[in-house]
């Protein structure tokens, strides 16, 4: 019975992380290689370390191997808003088909300053900007 | 069953790590390899933990913890020399 768990397990980690490479071999750029690298990557290996805790059925490899599952859970999706935000400010061009861009028009590179694309318009509730210090970056 | 199993996923894996590294080599832009980087690594996890399945030794464990952190911290430190505007050699 465990064996047939731990297999089960393992395959589909292995699925997952083999499903993540394909993706980020054959899509088409930067966001969507992103995007199936980070959720299936840390899916398969969070599947893994779940096999390794089921095959040895003791509680210091549980606790390890939880360890693991939820160090991958935490850092995985981090290190992925860090580096799509880097290259999307490094100016990675995005794919031909992309449909919709909405943070090119309202966000200021230099200053780091998102806008609603509303200020001063009737619908704003809040005033339009008067002067922005440096500091609240 | 277990060994038939490891053997699949051995090459299941082992098929993975080389399309992460194709795009490695090929990636048009320097954040493509970083995250080319970090899906290597987390296949690196997932073969540390395979690998102490098949030799029976729970002690790897340790060393996929190890792996993981170091390729948060790399992928961290990466993204932060790519804002600050280091030197880019695509």
């Amino acid at each position: 019975m465990t064996d047939i768990i731990v297999s089960i397990l393992l395959i589909a980690g292995a699925a997952f992380m083999l499903l993540a490479a394909i993706g980020i071999l054959r899509l088409p750029d930067l966001p969507t290689r992103m995007h199936a690298s980070t959720k299936a990557g840390a899916m398969g290996a969070m599947f893994i370390m779940g096999g390794v805790a089921f095959f040895f059925l003791d509680s210091i490899v549980f606790a390890r191997a939880f360890a693991i599952v939820v160090f991958i859970l935490i850092t995985s999706p981090i290190a992925a808003h860090v580096i799509g935000r880097a290259g999307y400010f490094t100016g990675t061009t995005l794919w031909d088909g992309t449909v919709k861009d909405e943070l090119r028009e309202n966000y200021d590179a230099e200053t780091h300053k998102l806008s609603s694309g509303y200020e001063g318009s009737p619908e704003s509730v809040t005033p339009p900007p008067e002067s922005e210090s440096p500091e609240d970056r | 069953m277990i060994p038939f199993v490891i053997n699949i996923v051995y090459f299941m894996l082992s098929l993975a790590l080389l399309f992460a590294f194709i795009r490695l080599t090929r990636g048009p832009s320097l954040p493509d390899r970083v995250v080319a980087l970090e899906l290597v690594a987390s296949i690196v996890v997932g073969y540390v933990g395979v690998h102490a399945i098949d030799t029976g030794v729970s002690s790897l464990l340790d060393v996929a913890i190890v792996i993981a952190l170091t390729a948060f911290l790399a992928a961290i430190g990466f993204a932060r020399f790519l804002e600050r505007g280091g030197r880019r050699n695509d």
